[in-house]
């Protein structure tokens, strides 16, 4: 394995940062102390973590309303995310977004998006901007295998492929849309198989093991960034959670959900391969997890105590210049 | 002052705004090879390259969600619909991406984008290409909507959209692309929100726009010659709606009437005519008359298509009854 401890303490801090967060964020909400609804990334962390390692603060990304994870991985902070989830003033939103809508400009996280299939073109025109400003910006669009059977999915990979722009279409196959299993909706195994059709580069990646996304999205990323044009990356994985907190899944046994976990967990695949290879230490990636954790803490107390938005917030932001 | 038509007043705000801010790009279907269906882009690539002015894929979503993830990257771009109709391929990215993430993001971004749409009947183009859809859009918070009805207002209302933080649709009518009229020299902006009073009256007060308002200036001189001093307000903007205008002006005529070529059901009209009664019932003298189209969508035939079009004479008999 070619990567430095510290790279790897790097990975490891942002996967079990969103693990735990997203372990939280359930508990606080079976609690009955979030507004809303919320959506868990659990399981799927390598992916997000292992495309956002090859990305600067200066490169965007789009997400989908499954989007912690994403934001966590693009160098969101845990305490306005925090607040943002408990609608507070001083969430990224100013509590105006909530869990589907966070997003954080200042490291290129150009939002989460409650409508599945909604930021292809957003990644698409930001991607335009970018290769119009010759910047060699990167955009990445974030979205799961319910997503790739929106329209929007032909119209934006169709138009980045048509149009050479620096942009990557990550595809989080999850095998779940919401609660329809991948195949009964899909007529091939491979949503990657599709990139065939817009003459782009197709990629499946064991979406569970973080070292495999980092290679096959620094190719794709670097590519991108040479002016190459897009990539379509299908990241196989598993939705460990259900479609949404509180989510009876009456769809599927507790059993087939164990089972992908005790084999595919990806933070376990991260431990085994660093701690086989002798470039950290259990203790090393214990003591991470600890200090992750009293952060996550730290944010949750902050959130309580921090004010709901001001009634005079109520029409702020709608438009930059005045209208009564 | 020096007379253009409708479309080169629109084609010198293009040509002016991109000169002076860089950021400034146009996309849409036929634009830069056609030059657009009424020629209202031509001459546009040759002047500023086809990296500025670009032929986009038949893929409306991805024109318009493309424009708002161009805006979130700092690009200020223009959009064309090629027909206001096909503005209902792409709602999603118009009315959940465009118009709130400014909003549900707390202010994090600005979109900036301009969606030209030419909308109006024109030469039985039949119930998919001839609509006015105009009022759908004062529906949404967080979008702007102007309807220029002659030429100097059409340099300036796209140049004021062009610059503004905000995003805005532009409504342009088709049979107004030919029409001349005075434009000022320079830079000429008109802001967005103001309404015109382009015939002062004290008999009633009669609010329209875009191509409509043509056929109240006509009713008006046949009534002026009645005796009849109709007041013609052209509203330029209609979100949001000057309705310091209107209220000014019916606090002289106590009467009050709002045409519109969209379908009077739930038109600009009815928003008009209900606000106006909630707050300034005691300036009137009579009910409001509201006149639009039937509630039928646009037939082919020249035969019945004229019979969905608002004429002067309709407006004439409607006015001189509401004074009676």
């Amino acid at each position: 394995m070619k990567h430095d401890a510290e790279f790897l303490r790097h990975l490891y801090r942002r996967m079990i940062s969103i693990r735990l967060f997203e372990e939280k964020i359930g508990e606080l909400f079976l609690g009955g102390e979030l507004p809303g609804f919320v959506h868990l990334y659990v399981g799927e962390e390598a992916i997000a973590v292992g495309v956002c390692a090859s990305l600067t603060d200066q490169d965007y990304i789009t997400s989908t309303h499954r989007g912690h994870g994403h934001c966590i991985a693009k160098g969101a902070k845990i305490g306005p995310m925090m607040a943002e989830i408990f609608g507070k003033q001083t969430g990224y939103c100013k509590g105006k977004g909530g869990s589907m809508h966070i997003a954080d400009f200042s490291v290129g996280m150009l939002g989460a998006n409650g409508v599945v299939g909604g930021g292809y073109n957003l990644a698409v025109g930001a991607a335009l901007a970018a290769k119009m400003r010759k910047s060699g910006q990167v955009a990445v669009c974030f979205f799961g295998d319910g997503a790739s059977n929106r329209g929007t999915f032909h119209e934006g990979i169709n138009m980045a492929a048509a149009w050479k722009l620096p942009v990557v279409f990550v595809n989080e196959n999850n095998q779940w849309a919401s609660t329809t299993p991948y195949r009964t909706t899909n007529n091939i195994e491979d949503i990657a198989d599709r990139a065939k059709g817009y003459g782009i580069p197709g990629v499946v990646v064991d979406g569970n093991d973080i070292f495999a996304v980092l290679e096959t999205a620094k190719a794709a990323i670097d590519r991108a960034r040479a002016g190459e044009g897009p990539t379509l990356i299908e990241a196989k994985t598993y939705r460990i959670k259900g479609h949404f907190v509180g989510d009876p899944e009456m769809y599927r046994t507790k059993a087939e959900v164990q089972k992908h976990f005790d084999e595919n967990d990806p933070l376990k695949n991260f431990a085994h391969k660093v701690i086989g290879a002798k470039l950290l230490k259990q203790a090393d990636l214990d003591a991470i997890a600890s200090e992750t954790a009293r952060e996550i803490e730290q944010a949750v107390g902050e959130a309580r105590q921090a004010p709901y938005p001001d009634e005079a917030e109520l029409f702020a932001d709608l438009y930059v210049e005045g209208v009564k | 002052m020096r007379e253009i038509t409708f479309s080169e007043a629109t084609l010198e705000a293009m040509a002016e705004e991109m000169e002076r801010d860089a950021r400034v790009f146009v996309m849409g279907e036929d634009i830069a090879r056609q030059g657009g269906i009424f020629g209202q882009f031509k001459g546009l690539p040759q002047r500023f390259g086809t990296d500025r002015v670009l032929d986009t894929p038949i893929s409306e979503t991805a024109i318009v969600g493309a424009g708002v993830g161009a805006a979130l990257a700092g690009m200020r771009p223009v959009v064309d619909m090629h027909f206001a109709d096909f503005i209902t391929v792409c709602m999603d990215e118009v009315v959940n991406q465009m118009a709130k993430i400014r909003y549900m993001f707390g202010g994090q971004c600005t979109v900036p984008v301009v969606l030209r749409a030419p909308d109006g009947i024109i030469r039985s183009a039949a119930a998919q290409h001839s609509q006015s859809l105009e009022s759908w859009f004062l529906h949404v918070p967080g979008l702007k909507v102007v309807v220029p009805s002659n030429p100097a207002d059409a340099k300036g209302l796209l140049k004021a959209a062009i610059r503004s933080d905000d995003p805005v649709l532009y409504f342009e009518h088709k049979a107004l692309f030919p029409t001349k009229g005075p434009v000022p020299d320079g830079d000429h902006l008109v802001p967005i929100g103001k309404a015109n009073i382009v015939r002062p009256g004290r008999d009633l007060t009669i609010v329209s726009y875009s191509m409509m308002l043509h056929r109240v200036l006509e009713a008006a001189d046949k009534l002026a010659g009645q005796g009849i001093e109709a007041e013609v307000i052209d509203l330029r903007t209609i979100s949001p709606i000057d309705f310091d205008a209107i209220y000014a002006s019916i606090a002289k005529t106590h009467r009050l009437m709002i045409v519109h070529e969209a379908v009077k059901t739930g038109g600009v009209g009815a928003e008009i005519a209900a606000r106006a009664a909630e707050e300034n019932l005691d300036l009137l003298d009579a009910p409001i008359v509201r006149i639009g189209a039937p509630y039928v969508p646009i037939p082919f035939s020249p035969n019945l298509e004229k019979l969905v079009k608002i004429t002067a004479d309709d407006v004439a008999l409607a006015a001189k009854k509401l004074c009676n």
